[in-house]
């Protein structure tokens, strides 16, 4: 029941994901089954510094996007 | 040519092009070489490797949340300068996001600027691609910015502080080359900051051809990606951007309506 409560929806890439309540911007880019070679984090468009991704507390509703470096032309 | 001969003209004795500069960085290789389109690892190190390229350009994406497999973590990026690019951005806002988190992505401040205006052609938006321009340098980007081949946007391009401007020789992963040489030519004589041909390369004489018109560089990606055997492809590339260079200084003759005889046409038997 309170672990009920305490999950709520963002938008990770583009799609409903849910989180636990007081998951930081690194807690959620750890838990993800990715091995990047580099990630930057993208927080309501707004760029969250790797500095901050410990600190940064991600909020419900929050647009969350986790980018990095793939091949192009 | 063999490495101890001088290139006329030139004062250093090499058998390769001289180095291209850019800005305030100089790189060994005027191929750029992008990393879109492998089938595997193996294969694009391998190609990228045969190219002798230096810059490679990469893409910015979200991360695949349902697959950890990347190509480029196989690449050594000790070994290449890699080039974000903002492909796939189509205004001059999407364009300036990709670049701000190329640079939080540890990738500094270089860009291949990419505005395309049409999906189906991929042609730069040339109002755009000015705008984003303009605003990256402002930000202290060095922009190295995808055009068309129109000479008036390229020098308004320039104008506005790019690094280097790359107009297309043709629409991207079209392999038709170089389709307007005459303009081409005028934006080559008319910018003071270097030009690399950039997009529809299809085989090697395409590249040569750029060269031979008097482009610093060439960047390309499909036509070696996309050939049966890119690494054998790579290998010609890097050939024919060399060839192109040196037949670009070496003073071509002249094109001429009719013969004119190889051999003396004294001294011939039966005369």
């Amino acid at each position: 029941m309170s672990n009920q409560s305490n999950r709520f929806e963002i938008q990770l890439n583009g799609e409903v994901h849910q989180i636990e309540a007081e998951t930081s911007v690194l807690d959620l880019v750890n838990s993800l089954p990715i091995n990047p070679i580099a990630v930057a984090v993208e927080r309501n468009k707004k760029i969250v510094p790797r500095s901050l991704h410990a600190e940064t507390i991600i909020e419900a509703g929050d647009h969350i996007e986790v980018v990095t470096i793939v091949g192009g032309g | 040519m063999g490495s101890s001969e001088t290139v006329p003209g030139n004062t250093q004795t090499h058998n390769t092009p001289t180095p291209l500069t850019l800005g305030d960085r100089t790189f060994r290789s005027r191929l750029f070489v992008g990393t879109g389109k492998y089938s595997d690892a193996e294969t694009m190190n391998a190609a990228l490797e045969a190219s002798g390229c230096e810059v490679v350009t990469v893409a910015i994406r979200r991360v695949d949340l349902n697959s950890g497999d990347n190509l480029l973590a196989q690449l050594d990026r000790e070994k290449y300068f890699l080039l974000p690019n903002t492909a796939g951005c189509f205004n001059a806002e999407d364009a300036i996001r990709v670049c701000q988190l190329s640079r939080e992505l540890g990738l500094g401040d270089w860009v291949k600027l990419e505005v395309l205006g049409d999906r189906k052609t991929l042609l730069p938006d040339p109002v755009g691609t000015l705008e984003a321009c303009r605003e990256l340098v402002a930000d202290g980007f060095k922009v190295l910015v995808y055009s068309s081949d129109d000479p008036v946007l390229a020098l308004r391009l320039q104008d506005a502080g790019a690094t280097s401007v790359m107009p297309a020789g043709s629409p991207i992963g079209s392999g038709q080359g170089i389709l307007n040489s005459n303009n081409l030519s005028i934006i080559l004589e008319q910018l003071d900051v270097p030009v690399i041909i950039d997009a529809g390369v299809g085989t090697a004489s395409d590249v040569t051809i750029a060269m031979e018109l008097g482009a610093e560089g060439v960047l390309l990606n499909t036509g070696i990606a996309g050939a049966k055997d890119p690494v054998a492809m790579a290998h010609a590339m890097r050939h024919a951007l060399d060839a192109g260079w040196f037949a670009a200084r070496a003073g071509r003759i002249a094109k001429r309506r009719y013969a004119q005889a190889s051999s003396p046409t004294e001294g011939v038997l039966g005369e």
